[in-house]
Formats: C-alpha cells, sequence, structure tokens
C-alpha cells in the first residue's frame, strides 16, 4: 500500500523543548486516520504542518509524492472554532471557498453549487442566515460544508466536535461517518474521543505525551463499516478496542519515553495492532 | 442598567429644558428699564447715529431676535452679492467641499497606507515613530508652511483637512488590519485565495468596522480644524462667514453660525454612523 500521504520525520521544538520528533506515518487513499492523544503533545501542530499553515522544524510531508510548502485546496481543513466569516452567509462562506476552487465559475454558479454543498449536511433551510444566527452545531456543519464543497483530496479536522454538546456531537459524529463513507474521503482528525475515533478512523495513531511526543502505537480498527453510533457498541470487539485505546490514554501514554522505548518499537516503524482481532495481552488481563 | 426610555419621555424633556433655557436667555437680555442711562458726549452721539441709543454697546441679542435674522437668513441661503456678501448655505457649501475634498484625499491616502502598514509588522514599526510625532500636532500649525509652501491659501486649507482626517484612519485601518482573525486568514490560506482576493474578500471586510470607526473620528476633527483654518484663510466658508459676522459685530449670526456648525457636524456623523451600520458584523 503507497501512501498518498507520507509524514516523514517531522519535529517541532520551541527553543531547547522539543514537543515531538521523528513523527512518520502515512495516510493512503481512502483511508481515514485519527490522531489521538492528551493535550500538549502537538496535535494540532501536526495537522497545522499536514495542512501546510506551519513549517515543521525537521522532516517534511509528502504528498502524492511531492513535498507540499504551503497550504492546498487539495487539503481542506474543518478548524476547531468553525472560522467562519460572520460577514458572509452560510451560503457565502461555502461560496467563497468555491469561487477560489472554480475562478472561472460565476456568482450564481457558486452560489448554486454552494447551497447544494449545505443540502447535503441537511443546512439548505438555513442558507441565507449569518454565522451569528447559527446554532454551535449548525455552524460546524456549514464548516464541514465548506471543506466539502471544493472537493479536496484529503479532509483535515482539528477536533472540530471538541465545542458542542455531547448531542449535537453524536449527529454530528453519524453525519461525518456517513459522509466519509459515501465518497470514501481520505480524511485525518485530531479528536480527545476514543469513540469518535473507533466511529470514524481505518487507524488509530496513539500519541504519548509532550515533552518528547512520539507516536507510540498504531491501532487499526477492524470493526466493520458501515458504523453508526447506535450499533457500535455491540460490535464484537469494541470493547477490546476501546479498552485498550483508553488503557494507552490513562496508562501507557505517560510511560512512553523516547530515549527508552519498548524493544519492538521503532519511530519509522510503529508497532500497529488490532485489539478487536485478537485482544492485546495488556488489554486482556 | 440604563433602563429604556420611552422616545416621548425623553424627547419632552429634552425640548421643556430647552424652553427653560431660551426663556432665561430672553430674560436675561431685555432691555433694561430706564434705557442705557450711559450719558454720552452729544457730539460722539451725533457719530455713533442709531448706536447711540444702545450706549455705546452691541447687546447680546435675545433667543427671538436670532430666531427672526435665522428665518432671514434661511430665507434665502444661497444669495451671492458680491464676495463679502453670501448666504449662509454657500458658506457652508464652501466648508463642505474643503472637508470633503481635504477627507476624501486623506482616505485615499490612509486607508491603502494603513493596510500595508496592517500587513506588515516592519513597517509598522518602522513608521510608528514619524506617526507618533505628527499626529499629536494641531493641523493649523501646518499652516504657515502650507501657505508658504503651496502658495494658495484655498488648497492651504484643503491641506490641512487632509492632514488632520489622516491619522484616525491611518491609525485605525493599521490596527483593524493586524488584528484580523488569524484563524479567517488561515481559511484563505488553505483555500489558496491569494493575496489580492484575501485582502477584498477576508481582511477589508474584518477590518471594516474599524476602519469607518476611524473614518467617523477624522470627520469630527475635520469638521472643527475647517472653522478655525477658514477663520486664518478667509475669503469663503462657514469659519470665515463667523469671524466677518464678528468684525461687523452681528452676535445673532454669529449664534446662528455655532448653531449650524453643530447641526452639519452631527450630520456628517450620523452619515458616517450608517456607513458603520452597513459594514458591521457580530459574531
Amino acid at each position: 500500500m503507497t501512501a498518498y500521504v507520507s509524514i516523514e520525520g517531522v519535529a517541532r521544538r520551541y527553543g531547547p523543548t522539543t514537543i515531538f520528533q521523528d513523527v512518520w506515518f502515512g495516510i493512503a487513499r481512502g483511508e481515514f486516520v485519527c490522531l489521538v492523544g492528551h493535550s500538549g503533545c502537538g496535535k494540532t501542530t501536526i495537522l497545522n504542518i499536514l495542512a501546510g499553515l506551519e513549517a515543521p522544524d525537521d522532516g517534511a510531508v509528502i504528498v502524492d509524492g511531492q513535498a507540499i510548502s504551503g497550504p492546498s485546496l487539495d487539503r481542506a481543513v474543518v478548524f476547531q472554532g468553525h472560522a467562519l466569516m460572520p460577514w458572509m452567509t452560510a451560503a457565502g462562506n461555502v461560496a467563497f471557498a468555491i469561487s477560489c476552487r472554480h475562478r472561472d465559475w460565476s456568482r450564481a454558479a457558486c452560489d448554486a453549487a454552494a447551497r447544494e454543498a449545505l443540502k447535503r449536511v441537511g443546512l439548505d433551510h438555513a442558507a441565507d442566515r449569518k454565522p451569528a444566527e447559527l446554532s454551535g452545531g449548525m455552524k460546524q456543519r456549514v464548516g464541514i460544508a465548506r471543506a466539502l464543497a471544493i472537493n479536496p483530496k484529503m479532509l483535515l479536522m482539528d477536533e472540530p466536535f471538541s465545542a458542542l454538546d455531547a448531542l449535537t456531537r453524536g449527529a454530528l459524529q453519524d453525519e461525518v461517518a456517513r459522509l466519509v463513507s459515501e465518497t470514501a474521503q481520505t480524511g485525518f482528525m485530531i479528536t480527545h474521543d476514543v469513540d469518535e475515533a473507533i466511529l470514524l478512523a481505518d487507524r488509530i495513531l496513539l500519541m504519548s505525551n509532550g515533552p518528547e511526543a512520539r507516536i507510540a502505537e498504531v491501532v487499526v480498527n477492524t470493526l466493520p463499516k458501515p458504523r453508526t453510533r447506535a450499533n457500535l457498541h455491540h460490535m464484537p470487539g469494541y470493547h477490546a478496542l476501546r479498552d485498550h485505546i483508553l488503557d494507552f490514554l490513562i496508562a501507557r501514554s505517560r510511560a512512553f519515553k523516547a530515549d527508552a522505548p519498548p524493544a519492538d518499537w521503532s519511530a519509522r516503524a510503529v508497532p500497529a495492532v488490532s485489539p478487536a482481532l485478537s485482544p492485546s495481552p495488556l488489554a486482556a488481563e | 442598567m440604563t433602563a429604556s426610555v420611552s422616545f416621548w419621555r425623553s424627547a419632552g424633556l429634552s425640548l421643556l429644558i430647552l424652553a427653560i433655557f431660551l426663556g432665561a436667555w430672553e430674560i436675561a437680555v431685555m432691555p433694561k428699564a430706564g434705557g442705557g442711562g450711559a450719558a454720552l458726549d452729544p457730539e460722539y452721539a451725533a457719530l455713533l447715529g442709531q448706536a447711540a441709543a444702545q450706549g455705546g454697546t452691541t447687546p447680546m441679542p435675545g433667543p427671538s431676535a436670532i430666531g427672526k435674522r435665522l428665518f432671514e437668513l434661511l430665507a434665502d441661503p444661497f444669495y451671492v452679492r458680491g464676495p463679502n456678501d453670501q448666504g449662509i448655505g454657500v458658506q457652508i457649501a464652501y466648508s463642505l467641499l474643503r472637508v470633503g475634498a481635504g477627507f476624501g484625499l486623506a482616505a485615499i491616502v490612509a486607508i491603502p497606507l494603513g493596510f500595508v502598514i496592517g500587513m506588515s509588522p516592519l513597517l509598522n514599526a518602522a513608521l510608528n515613530p514619524f506617526i507618533q510625532v505628527l499626529r499629536p500636532v494641531s493641523p493649523l500649525a501646518w499652516m504657515p508652511l502650507a501657505l508658504y509652501s503651496i502658495k494658495d491659501s484655498a488648497i492651504s486649507a484643503v491641506f490641512v483637512i487632509f492632514i488632520c482626517s489622516i491619522w484616525p484612519m491611518l491609525l485605525n485601518t493599521a490596527f483593524g488590519v493586524a488584528s484580523v482573525r488569524r484563524e479567517w486568514l488561515n481559511v484563505a490560506r488553505t483555500l489558496e485565495a491569494g493575496r489580492w482576493r484575501t485582502a477584498i474578500r477576508v481582511i477589508l471586510p474584518a477590518a471594516a468596522p474599524t476602519i469607518v470607526t476611524g473614518m467617523r473620528i477624522s470627520i469630527g476633527i475635520a469638521w472643527l480644524v475647517i472653522v478655525a483654518a477658514e477663520m486664518l484663510v478667509g475669503g469663503t466658508g462657514i469659519g470665515y462667514w463667523v469671524w466677518n459676522q464678528w468684525n461687523n459685530l452681528s452676535i445673532a449670526d454669529i449664534v446662528i453660525a455655532i448653531l449650524m456648525i453643530g447641526l452639519v457636524g452631527l450630520a456628517l456623523d450620523r452619515l458616517l454612523g450608517l456607513g458603520a451600520r452597513a459594514v458591521a458584523w457580530r459574531e
């Protein structure tokens, strides 16, 4: 499997402090990868580097065989705080993105495409409202519609649901799971929420605590698709998977030391486990 | 804290205060019984003519006299009878023209320059000392230099308006542009919007409320300064008119000019207020 995106040895340092370094992973076409870890391990920085918004202090990001030098329309970002322009309507925000992708489209064509994109996230009725007149969940839907409207090769999401209440978050998670599987969207998402990661991700990257954070483990999610929040916790293997990730977040994320890693660990080939298939020794006590 | 007050109640109170003020004024300036008893030398009185009845001083006119004069002036505000006798409307129009020209030129310079300063921290830091030194200078202090170098009093007045209105617009534009949210700029970057599109579609609307606030401060200052500038420069304009009426000892006309300057200033501010409403956004 050749990776569409390949992150090769990236690092971020602030003065003498290394937040993370020697981070290597790839994302295949059509694959959805989640990055899970505690605050302060540099998750958002990794996403920004992947988006091209920040440059790494070391290493490079290779997309389609080319090292990236900046942001691109091929990698759409859904920002943590929706980042809608408050002076534009919902449709205006999406149309702005579309007009950037399709420079030759007329205003009317962009507007029509924007309304179509809003329809896909169930917001056609609110197209003419300003962000201030939308609820938090609706705003984030517009943000997702804006990202999907430009048909990106890859979708980058930075804790997109963290500011939402539990009910809204659940509904949006199901919706994103549907949208992603419908279009086989390649995606990379940062999250704190273990269930969210299990619902959406094909692979879950577990990051140790910063500073000196590394990708400590890769968890392969073998639970069958389509997954919804309603059926997820009934799937065989779900609990083993969940326990494995929770155990990591509670204990192993702190215990992992980059200068004395486990014997089978190497930065370029982080060990992958599939706890849902064969419960790992750690989770099966 | 402030509970909403009904418009009619507040308007009624305003009218009451006005009525008391005007009434007290009228009573205070009423000619004292017994006449202006100052005994004038008969020869001097003959020279003074009618004015002798006032005892050699010009009386402060009451509101009724001013009202009458106001009616006369507004009945025909746009007459022109020679360079020294033009209607009050013509004078205000001259002042507005100068303010419009100076303010407009200042906006054309300040807004693009403020944009560049706001986008570049280097330029911001480099130009800041100059701005900080020049900004507190009274615009009238520029007048001699303007007269010397421009050699045209009409253009000098416009220049003084230009120099006084440029600073608030420059500083507000730079501040507004510099404080555009990083996340909006990041959105534009991930969309590969390009410099020009980002400036027009993202930075300009984001900074527009701050820019318009700067314009509003500028027009207020410009209207303050034009009166003083025209007093110095002379010829036409409401400031010149005030000074002319002082030389004529037409106190009523001076009071009317004050009222007019206030009303036009209010109208200018409201105009920019409408502009501010048009570009306002709320999160």
